[in-house]
């Protein structure tokens, strides 16, 4: 059922939010109930589409009318270096007609359509609310259709209306441990196989940090799910160890890997010069914990300074022209203090940042890093960002594309630190990219233009000025 | 009704269709000071909204009522009315509108009467505050038909009969093919004329790309509710598109203002018929200028027919604007060789295609098949990327272009404007001859093969 399915998560004990709260605090689930006429986010099926999307070669296939899939397909960043086939957007578009008689026949149908036409590995179908609100079975259908076509068809259920973005995210993480993870065997495995968790490979992001991993001799089992491949993912239980990266998103799939197939995992951030080293440092760590050789430790040493060395050597000129400079940090799904450190190691000054998806522990090391003064939000409103710039409080606003009109219609300047961002911000190499973008943006000779007033609106010259013209 | 041939796959793939609530919300930000809301979940509401920024590249109201899975199996009034207070109180709009989402309808909600209601317990509201509540069910129809009855909505719960008319007033219903450049091009020569245009919904003020000196949580700029009020008061009603039909017969219905149709404002007798109109009514000239601008179109359609004459192009959009384009491009001498519209409408008994279909952009994919060109919104840049062929792109969503609000393709200079940047895709890959092309018959083989000989 999926109210359990729901609860369930609500319960994760590796969430750290949760591990603070009473046991009736936790029923009540992490999402707040949000206030009609003031609320924004996306929705259950959003969040498991997000983390779901990426497996590259599947077929995902959106049970519902018109509004979910057709308003939102080709809208994510998440790219792939084999099939293409996860951009194809498939809907059942359900009618009026359908509404009344119910969908099932016609879901089965267009999931053998896709099958037969472009034979995919597998299938994800995901539940949206009008279907799960006329009682449309899909569990049912899949595995009928399963048991038909001799493909692994994939129930997602988490229709939109049973929460928020990020409970959708741990319930696509759901659907992957019931239906997907350990269904098949790795052709061969060796002692240096992980698995990443969380990473949805976002502008290509992932690729700033592959090739460190392979320097190293890693391999990746799995990538879930950022430019991942099915029989990979059903694969993944073979791994030594999983790096869970982003903190709260899929923490349900780490832990319960753990569990079950007894594999480790780590928390990791690929943001920021020191993040990526702890993070290369924990896969070594945890790999010759797990029998791996002991010279990987060394070799992934040597790996880091060189590269730290090369990353600081890229940033230095930067800094001279960045230092003193104001940032306001509105990330999402990032981690701020991550990114806070790297962007201070370029002498960016951060004057401030939101902290609502962030962890407790997250807040405290913020706290560290950045003492009692620094401005944490938990929940800003736009007026009073749009206010905050106004006043020249930041000389750059980073944040998700959502807010970005906030900062440019008052001039300031602004950069897509989120999904859709066209830039790779990851390892090493991202965040040089990162530092210069900003100086980019930072010294574009449009800002001086564009806050002249128009010269109709320019307080009249004193006449002396007229005089001498 | 007609009935354009329907593809009648199980899956929808690539789709071509949004949804009718977006249409809705894309109306009312044509409305100044206006909150736009969907009655659904809170997903419908992000989708929108994310996909109407990236096309306008603007800030977008539009709120939620929030509905989960619970309160929709108890009835959703409860967080209408919630929702409606709270937009209320924190924005103090104008104009609230509301579009109910495949959820909503799905329960059967009733939308009338939940308004009723709201009226009856919330006079202080109602009284201050302009209300319109539209039904805009996800599982039929698609933008065009969510537009169309919200601004038949705001028609019929806004106008007001008037018993004194102003001799240069006209309506514009201005239908939702329209981008803000054209609202602005609409209006430009509606006033070249002296007559004073009341445009509903007005996109050209609100989403043409502001500079406001405070943050707003509503619209900024579009008509106002007062000059909504006084539609009646007009002479004439200027309906642009087919869709704008059932708005404009209302408007007559409710006001006696008489109205007169135009199915498109895209090439030369379609702009020719719509100037006659503006000439007619305001007693006036034509003015020296919009007879230069005639002239232009003219030159330009000489100087370029050329490369127009038998080209094969492949057009999917919105009804009407499909029909635009396909117009368009006939009266310039190419080939349409595949129309598809997202949604069926009276319109497109009118288009002549080789094929005319109602799909998606897979349909689509397969029946452009050797176009010279392909005329779609952003979403063709896939298929286009397999195919090879040269992609204009126009409708909505424009994401990965700047300007899409600014694309002007009505009156004689839109007209100019599109005929000249069609005609340099088809100048720009014209064929340029070499010495096998004209081996006689029977010897081009003999050419292939000395060719490959060398290889
Ligand atoms: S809230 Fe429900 S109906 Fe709306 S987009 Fe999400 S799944 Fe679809």
């Amino acid at each position: 059922m999926l109210v359990d399915k729901v609860q369930e998560v609500f319960n994760e004990p590796g969430c750290a939010t949760n591990q603070d709260k009473s046991a009736k605090e936790r029923k009540k689930g992490c999402t707040k109930s949000l206030k009609p006429g003031a609320a924004a986010g996306g929705c259950a099926f959003d969040g498991a589409k997000i983390a779901l999307q990426p497996i590259a070669d599947a077929a995902h296939l959106v049970h519902g009318p018109i509004a979910c899939e057709g308003n939102s397909w080709d809208n994510r960043g998440s790219k792939s270096s084999h099939s293409q086939l996860y951009r194809t957007g498939f809907t059942t578009d359900l009618s009026e007609l359908d509404v009344i008689h119910g969908a099932e026949k016609k879901l089965f149908k267009a999931i053998k359509e896709i099958v037969l036409k472009y034979d995919p590995p597998a299938v994800f179908v995901y539940q949206t609310c009008v279907p799960a609100l006329i009682g449309d079975d899909i569990e049912a259908v899949c595995k009928f259709a399963a048991d038909k076509l001799g493909k692994p068809i994939i129930p997602v259920n988490a229709p939109g209306f049973v929460g928020s973005k990020n409970l959708g995210n741990k319930l696509g993480g759901e659907t992957l441990l019931d239906h997907v993870i350990g269904t098949r065997e790795p052709e061969y495995t060796t002692p240096y196989d992980i698995n990443i968790i969380g990473e949805y490979n976002l502008a290509g992001e992932f690729w700033q940090v592959k090739p460190l991993l392979d320097k190293m001799g890693v391999r990746i089992l799995s990538m879930i799910s950022g430019d991942g491949k099915y029989n990979e993912v059903a694969s993944a239980h073979r791994a030594k160890v999983n790096m869970l990266v982003c903190s709260q998103a899929l923490v349900n799939v780490a832990r319960k890997m753990e569990e079950r197939y007894g594999i480790p995992y780590f928390e990791g951030s690929f943001y920021g010069v020191s993040d990526m080293s702890d993070t290369l440092r924990n896969i070594a760590k945890l790999l010759v914990g797990r029998g791996a050789p002991n010279d990987l430790i060394a070799r992934t040493e040597t790996i880091i300074t060189e590269e730290e060395a090369r990353a600081w050597r890229r940033l230095a000129p930067y800094k001279d022209r960045l230092t003193g400079k104001r940032v306001l940090l509105f990330t999402g799904g990032v981690k701020s203090w991550s990114m806070v450190t790297a962007l201070e190691g370029a002498g960016l000054e951060i004057i401030g940042t939101s902290v609502k998806k962030s962890t407790k522990e997250d807040k405290e090391r913020l706290k560290k890093i950045k003492g009692e003064e620094f401005h944490m939000w938990e929940d800003l409103k736009p007026r009073d960002i749009a206010a905050m710039l106004r006043d020249a409080k930041a000389d750059i606003m980073l944040s998700g594309g959502r807010s970005q009109f906030i900062a440019l219609k008052a001039k300031v300047p602004w950069l897509d630190v989120n999904q859709e961002r066209h830039v790779a911000f990851a390892g090493y190499e991202g965040i040089v990219a990162l530092v210069e973008e900003i100086d980019k943006t930072l010294s574009n000779p449009i800002w001086r233009q564009v806050r002249l007033p128009a010269p109709w609106d320019a307080p009249a010259p004193a006449l002396g000025e007229t005089a001498a013209e | 009704m007609f009935k354009a041939h329907q593809s009648n796959k199980a899956a929808a793939i690539n789709p071509l269709k949004m949804s009718q609530p977006l249409g809705g919300a894309l109306a009312l930000l044509g409305i100044d000071s206006c909150l736009p809301c969907f009655h659904g979940s809170q997903g419908c509401t992000a989708f929108g909204l994310v996909l109407m920024v990236r096309h306008f590249r603007e800030a977008i109201p539009l709120q939620t009522t929030a509905m989960d899975q619970v309160q929709t199996i108890l009835g959703g009034y409860d967080n209408l009315e919630a929702a409606v207070l709270t937009m209320y109180e924190r924005n103090k709009p104008e104009v609230i509108g509301v579009c109910s989402t495949g959820l909503t309808e799905t329960k059967g909600e009733d939308m009338r009467g939940a308004l009723t209601i709201f009226r009856k317990k919330h006079p202080e509201v109602a009284e201050k505050c302009n209300l319109v509540f539209i039904n805009t069910p996800d599982f039929t129809g698609g933008i065009e038909d969510g537009f169309a009855n919200t601004v038949t909505a705001v028609i019929d719960a806004m106008v007001e009969p008037a018993s004194v008319k102003v001799s240069n007033r006209v309506n514009v219903l201005a239908g939702s093919h329209l981008t803000p450049g054209d609202v602005e091009e609409i209006r430009d020569l509606i006033e070249g004329f002296g007559l004073t245009p009341v445009i509903l919904p007005d996109l050209s003020t609100s989403l043409g790309g502001r500079q406001p000196d405070d943050f707003t949580a509503t619209t900024l700029g579009g008509v106002t509710a007062a000059e909504i009020k006084g539609m009646g008061a007009a002479v004439l009603t200027l309906a642009i598109g087919e869709h704008m039909r059932k708005p404009a017969e209302a408007l007559e219905l409710k006001t006696g203002v008489p109205f007169k149709l135009f199915d498109r404002l895209v090439g030369l007798e379609a702009v020719d018929a719509f100037i006659t109109t503006l000439s007619g009514l305001s007693d006036r000239p034509v003015p020296a200028r919009v007879r230069r601008q005639r002239e232009h179109l003219v030159d330009g359609m000489l100087d370029g027919h050329f490369y127009f004459s038998r080209k094969r192009v492949a057009v999917a959009l919105e009804p009407d604007l499909l029909y635009a384009y396909c117009g368009f491009l006939q009266e310039m001498g190419c080939e349409v060789t595949a129309a598809v519209a997202p949604t069926q409408s009276a319109i497109l008994e009118k288009i002549r295609a080789w094929s005319l279909l109602v799909g998606d952009h897979e349909d689509f994919e397969t029946l452009s098949r050797g176009a010279d060109l392909v005329v779609s919104n952003s979403h063709a840049r896939m298929s286009v990327s397999r195919s090879g062929a040269p992609l204009v792109r126009a409708g909505f969503p424009t994401f990965d272009r700047l300007g899409a609000g600014h694309r002007v393709v009505v009156g004689y200079r839109g007209t100019r404007d599109l005929l000249f940047e069609i005609g340099n895709i088809f100048l720009a890959n014209d064929h340029e001859h070499s010495i096998q092309d004209w081996g006689l018959e029977g010897t081009t083989e003999g050419h292939h093969g000395g060719s490959h000989a060398k290889a």
